[in-house]
């Protein structure tokens, strides 16, 4: 029991620690490749116009600060918008980014679906002719007149 | 043709036009726009557009068209840019004097953070109003092309001169002074 009871204290003791730990500390090379440079219209980490270099100025010194990357990227869109982030907007034209992938991928299932529909019926066709006991109606009518002349 | 029709083609097709229609779109949809600029050249005065944003210092909000009555020089800057540096003394100069004829400067900090913003009026000790637009969204109204960039808006809210660039004493002597006079 008493064992149990110093168990669970190391954990508790340990706890915040850990979850520290899984907070890595900032870098700018992880940041940067997830905001735009708004001047140049790239990412970042490719851009190295005068606006760029203040962006990343900011960003460093929040760094120093101990900020997370989360706080960070909070606090460019607080001062830049959401355009600063490198993702497209969901409204306007920018919101097709988001929804010709959905259509391509709906057009293609479509597409995929009525190939294989088609091929399966052309496959039970195929099937049906081979089957010696599904005989066209002609076939029936010359048997039917075989039998009748008993040839 | 009839195999051309078919659904698969068909779809196909649908497909590759929709997506080349979509590119086109976004090709003509993200040229610069010159409406301003072309009104201008031929003599017209555009209506300015609508505005509305933070102001700078102070907090709360300010739009263009509190400012009607008056003659305007709306000039976008940001703290980053060089020639906005050097224009800044010329615009305060200029702001003392159309502020005793019913005028002002009103600067919009454009793609700036709010300190590099307010370190750069205070090192060059601006005093005109200033608003800011941290991500650029008012831009597209003027047709932004650059930094600095300035629009003489006239007592009806119209504009009556643009300069793409940094503006001197010889564009404020021709465009924003026979307006500042034209009240008296």
């Amino acid at each position: 029991m008493r064992r149990l009871a110093a168990l669970m204290l190391v954990l508790a003791l340990l706890a915040p620690g850990a979850a520290l730990a899984a907070q890595p500390r900032a870098s700018l090379a992880d940041i940067e490749d997830e905001v735009m440079c708004q001047v140049c219209g790239t990412p970042l980490n490719v851009s190295d116009s005068l606006q760029a270099q203040r962006e990343r100025a900011f960003i460093v010194r929040l760094i120093d600060q101990g900020k997370t990357k989360q706080q960070i990227k909070d606090a460019l869109v607080a001062q830049y918008g959401d355009s600063v982030l490198a993702v497209p907007k969901k409204s306007g034209f920018d919101l097709t980014a988001y929804l010709v992938p959905i259509l391509v991928f709906l057009g293609a299932a479509a597409v995929i679906a009525l190939a294989v529909t088609r091929w399966r019926r052309a496959k039970a066709a195929s099937a049906a002719a081979q089957d010696p006991t599904s005989t066209p109606p002609g076939d029936q009518r010359l048997r039917a007149d075989l039998e009748r002349y008993d040839l | 043709m009839k195999r051309l029709l078919a659904p698969i083609p068909l779809a196909a097709i649908v497909v590759t036009a929709a997506l080349i229609a979509l590119l086109a779109y976004g090709l003509t949809t993200s040229g610069t726009d010159k409406s301003i600029d072309n009104a201008v050249a031929s003599g017209k005065r555009p209506n300015a557009p609508a505005l509305t944003l933070p102001r700078l210092t102070g907090g709360g909000e300010s739009s263009l068209a509190e400012y009607k009555g008056k003659v305007v020089l709306v000039n976008y800057w940001a703290s980053w840019c060089p020639p906005c540096r050097t224009e800044a003394p010329l615009l305060e100069r200029w702001h003392q004097k159309m502020t005793k004829a019913g005028g002002t400067v009103l600067g919009i900090d454009v793609l700036d953070t709010t300190d590099d913003a307010l370190a750069f009026a205070r090192a060059k000790g601006l005093t005109y109003p200033m608003l800011r637009d941290g991500d650029g969204k008012t831009q597209g109204k003027f047709g932004l092309t650059g930094y600095p960039e300035s629009f003489v808006i006239d007592r009806d809210g119209k504009i009556a001169a643009l300069q793409r660039g940094a503006v001197d004493d010889k564009f404020m002597l021709e465009k924003v002074q026979p307006l500042l006079e034209a009240q008296q």
